[in-house]
């Protein structure tokens, strides 16, 4: 412990602290630019200058240490004198271009220039002008305001694991910029934005769209992965017009991913669903509410009636919130219907089955940090949870080993090893040799489970060697080994490894609600992606449409069959409106309250933000009033908390799993000439509003998993070559992109409308030059 | 991309630094590699960054920084001339104006003939020889008058 003294007031700070620190401690606010809370130190602004008693000059209350008996003044003649000195450096080369600036009312220039700086500038020569960088879709820049503070730069390197911009030249020239040509492509990029003090780097969809105080700011919760970061969701006019991170240290931290901030434009496609549709003689027609909800519950119950409610399925994509869930849980048992389930990418339900427990990440975030040891089996991490995929990037800083078993080797911007990959056939094989490794490094009999594993190779025993050693480990399956069709075997294996090790087991379902949807019971005894092998006569869609399942064109092949199709949707998206019947316009998340639980079994609620759109109305209520008109007991509830509460009995915590399933084997993998998919969830095309969000859809990401990968040697053996057009599956033509991460003998396709025709997510294809 | 001589040496500089610290090579990769291609073209600088394993714009923030490196192709000789105070004090910018219009090109030139490429550079710890010139990054001319700058040129022409 330190003590000192600032502007007269004294303060106790840990060793290492800095002035800053002190004066963050005491509420003494010291103007700042370069500092950040969670970036390394640069001092390279001089905007924190301070006296210090005893030193000779001014100095930077940031990179300064705080030490014993230090007197420190932030306000006093000498300091003002310095800071105000800085200003007007600061100031010399800066436009005066505020009007025009998306920057202007939160500047931290403009904010600390009306405090210290002069109404005129000295400085009459010519200013610097630097030439814009076109860093992509999300970012655009007014280099000409940059003032250098390198915070975007110490972000992009120190949170995002990779230094895409720097600073190049020298002096008077110095200038921020990616490498020649180059866009910003972290899926964390948006950050900057919000880091960068000045106007240089400011939000391209937002871009003169409107001024900081015209908006009303609302939190929410993030539909779009199970991190659950919170958000801050800013309108006008009941338009959502900008978001951006509400500061939740034990969740998101300052952070939000490029998905959470820039899939706001979804929210106003045009294809937005405002009043009830239904279909008559092939004819959309609008109809009001009172008519629409009849003719959906008509429809259902004459079905019900001539087939049996076990003809009839409710299937739901897991961003839909508790309560929702929840109602069409109770909805589908008071009416005894077949199915209710909201897995539209999974296959394997055996093991959400057995376990009953509630998968989750098996530990808070906060935990991530504390962790030696981690083994990530089958998870897109970046792609998946960009925010958790940052902790996990922070954690091995600080000594974190991490190991992956993967269905393709992308770069996490973090080290991993030692790293296997393995094509989905070979998955469970090689999991299981991991196993045997452990249990014979452990001197423990091999499990049953692994019984029959080959004798481990190298990589797999050094897999077991590390994740025996250290002391806080940890297991989690990613979302595509849950997707996987043996994922109950993956699991069982995985389950055994955590035993043998001491790890704790954690699980990554894909979906901002996926741990909610488990709570409430909405996983049946099949998934929904699999419940597509056999068509029922009627289907009740919950946020979900034919583009949400991992093989779309099963599930329009069902829809098109089926008697009759009711959606309870934001959208009227072209799939949908070709096959149901009955559209009722339900809010997204903007427009409705609800909870989400996220994977650290956080349950957190939230608000609507804007009025609802048109007609459209939360789904909640309008799964009540279908019960209501249905005369089930039940759905009477006044307000959505009353749902919560119902939806989440207290002590719903004990509900998390602590440890995985056992006991299941693969089944053996359909032998066939052709190569193996791997169905990547693609990031900006996993919910019906990142879909439709046109920013995310130009980024770099999206255009890379556009292209169907091959490993080189897969590539050679087929004759294709870098950029060739190729033929995948059944009538699905992509341009080939070589990658070494991809195992060979395998093609990954991500899950979007680009591969929607290559046929079964996991199927084995034939690959050939288009 | 480069020559196997020139990967060796760049091997030999990175061997001067602890194991997981080939970035602490990349002003002497960066310098090889220019010695080889003439110039630090953007792919030269981006297969120098790969072979050290940092990012592109780490290897290019070096090679804008440093004056010596060159990010357009010169002529086959670069004059440098020292235009800091102490040789700006001495005769450093008269200097630079002579030869100016002797070659007829301004800094960052190159003559039409590609033999002359003219550069404005920073002090280089030779100001007590003022005005003072650095042709090709290695060879040092002092206290350059107008008649050993015409030398100078000369001598240049020749070779
Ligand atoms: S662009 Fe913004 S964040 Fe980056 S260095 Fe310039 S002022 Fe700082
Ligand atoms: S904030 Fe301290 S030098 Fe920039
Ligand atoms: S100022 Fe020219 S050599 Fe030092």
């Amino acid at each position: 412990m330190l003590e000192l003294e600032i502007d007269g007031k004294p303060v106790q700070v840990d060793d290492g602290s800095t002035v800053m620190d002190a004066a963050k401690k005491l509420g003494i606010y010291i103007p700042h630019f370069c500092y950040h809370k969670k970036l390394s130190i640069a001092a390279n602004c001089r905007m924190c200058l301070v006296q210090v008693e005893k030193a000779p000059k001014p100095l930077p209350a940031c990179a300064t240490p705080a030490t014993n008996g230090m007197k420190v003044y932030t306000h006093s003649p000498a300091a003002v004198k310095a800071q105000k000195g800085v200003m007007e450096f600061l100031l010399i080369n800066h436009p005066l271009d505020c009007p025009i600036c998306d920057q202007g009312g939160e500047c931290q220039l403009q904010d600390l220039a009306v405090g210290y700086g002069q109404s005129a500038s000295r400085y009459d020569e010519e200013k610097r002008v630097v030439h814009e960088k076109d860093l992509g879709p999300l970012v655009q820049t007014f280099m000409t305001r940059c003032i250098n503070c390198t915070r975007c730069v110490r972000f992009l390197d120190e949170i995002g694991g990779y230094q895409e911009m720097g600073q190049a030249f020298r002096g008077e020239r110095a200038e921020i910029m990616p490498f020649l040509g180059r866009t910003i492509d972290s899926e964390l990029s948006g950050n900057i934005i919000d880091l960068c003090p000045v106007g240089a780097l400011t939000s391209k969809p937002f871009l003169y769209r409107a001024r900081t105080w015209e908006l009303t700011r609302r939190r929410s919760v993030s539909p779009h992965d199970g991190f659950g970061s919170n958000l801050i969701v800013q309108s006008r006019h009941d338009v959502v017009k900008r978001v951006l991170p509400l500061d939740t240290e034990a969740i998101n931290e300052c952070w939000l991913s490029d998905r959470d901030r820039f899939a706001y434009p979804g929210l106003e496609a045009a294809d937005r669903l405002t009043t009830p549709l239904v279909k008559r003689d092939g004819q959309w027609v609008e109809v009001d509410w009172a008519t629409a909800l009849e003719v959906a519950v008509n429809r259902l119950k004459s079905v019900i009636d001539e087939e049996g409610a076990r003809q009839v399925a409710f299937l739901a994509h897991p961003m839909a919130t508790v309560e929702e869930l929840h109602l069409l849980k109770r909805l589908g048992e008071a009416l005894g219907v077949g199915l209710v389930d909201a897995r539209p990418d999974r296959l394997d339900a055996r093991a959400d089955a057995a376990r009953g427990a509630v998968a989750w990440l098996g530990m808070e975030y906060a935990d991530v940090a504390a962790l030696d040891r981690l083994f990530v089996i089958g998870s897109a991490l970046r792609q998946d949870l960009p925010l958790l995929a940052h902790r996990v990037r922070q954690a091995a800083k600080r000594g974190l080993e991490v190991a992956a078993l993967d269905f393709v080797a992308d770069d996490w911007r973090l080290p991993v090893a030692p790293r296997l990959v393995a094509k989905p056939s070979e998955f469970v094989a090689r999991l299981a040799a991991v196993v045997r490794a452990a249990a014979e490094a452990k001197g423990v009999a091999v499990p049953s489970a692994a019984g029959e594993a080959a004798a481990p190779n190298e990589a797999e025993r050094a897999i077991a060697r590390q994740l025996l050693s250290g002391e806080r480990r940890a297991i989690w399956l990613g979302a595509l080994a849950l997707a996987h069709p043996d994922a109950a075997a993956i699991e069982s294996l995985a389950t055994e490894l955590a035993q043998i090790s001491g790890a704790t087991l954690g699980w990554l379902p894909a979906g901002a609600n996926a741990v909610g949807a488990q709570l409430v019971g909405a996983i049946g005894a099949e998934t929904a992606l699999a419940s597509l092998a056999q068509p029922r006569s009627a289907y009740l869609l919950l946020h979900l449409e034919p583009e949400d399942f991992a093989d779309e064109m099963a599930a329009q092949a069902a829809f098109e069959r089926a008697r009759t199709v009711v959606a309870l949707t934001s959208y009227a998206g072209e799939a949908l409106r070709a096959r149901a019947d009955v559209l009722l316009p339900v809010a997204p998340f903007t427009e409705t309250s609800g909870t989400f639980v996220n994977l650290a079994g956080m349950a957190q609620s939230f608000t609507a933000v804007v009025r609802p759109k048109g007609e459209t109305r939360p789904a909640w209520k309008v799964l009540r009033a279908l019960g209501a008109m249905l005369e089930l007991q039940g759905f009477a509830q006044q307000s959505s908390e009353e749902v919560t509460a119902e939806a989440l009995p207290s002590g719903w915590q004990t509900r998390l799993a602590r440890t995985g399933v056992s006991g299941f084997s693969a089944a053996t993998w359909p032998s066939g000439e052709g190569v193996e998919r791997i169905p990547l969830v693609h990031p900006y095309a996993r919910d019906p509003i990142v879909r439709r969000s046109p920013p995310l859809q130009q980024t770099a990401e999206a255009r890379r998993l556009r292209m169907a990968r091959l490993h080189p040697d897969t590539a050679r053996a087929l004759n294709v070559a870098e950029g060739d057009r190729i033929g995948v599956g059944m009538g699905c033509v992509a341009e080939a992109a070589l990658d070494a991460g991809v195992p060979p003998g395998a093609v990954l396709l991500a899950c979007d409308e680009t591969f929607a025709r290559a046929g079964h997510p996991w199927a084995v294809l034939t690959v050939e030059r288009a | 991309m480069l020559s196997q001589d020139s990967l060796a040496k760049i091997d030999r500089e990175i061997a001067k630094y602890p194991e997981g610290q080939k970035r602490s090579a990349v002003m002497a990769a960066l310098r090889i590699a220019q010695e080889e291609k003439g110039w630090l073209a953007p792919e030269t600088i981006e297969f120098v960054a790969g072979y050290l394993e940092i990012p592109p714009v780490a290897a290019y923030e070096v090679a804008s920084f440093y004056n010596m490196y060159d990010l357009e192709p010169v002529g086959k000789h670069k004059i440098t001339v020292c235009t800091n105070l102490p040789c700006a004090l001495s005769g450093g910018v008269h200097a630079a104006e002579y030869l100016k219009e002797k070659l007829g090109i301004d800094f960052g030139e190159t003559t039409p003939d590609g033999l002359f490429t003219l550069k404005e550079g920073e002090c280089m710890g030779a100001c007590g020889d003022a005005p003072v010139m650095l042709v090709n990054n290695h060879h040092m001319c002092s206290w350059m008058t107008k008649e050993k700058i015409d030398q100078l040129i000369e001598q240049l022409r020749a070779k």
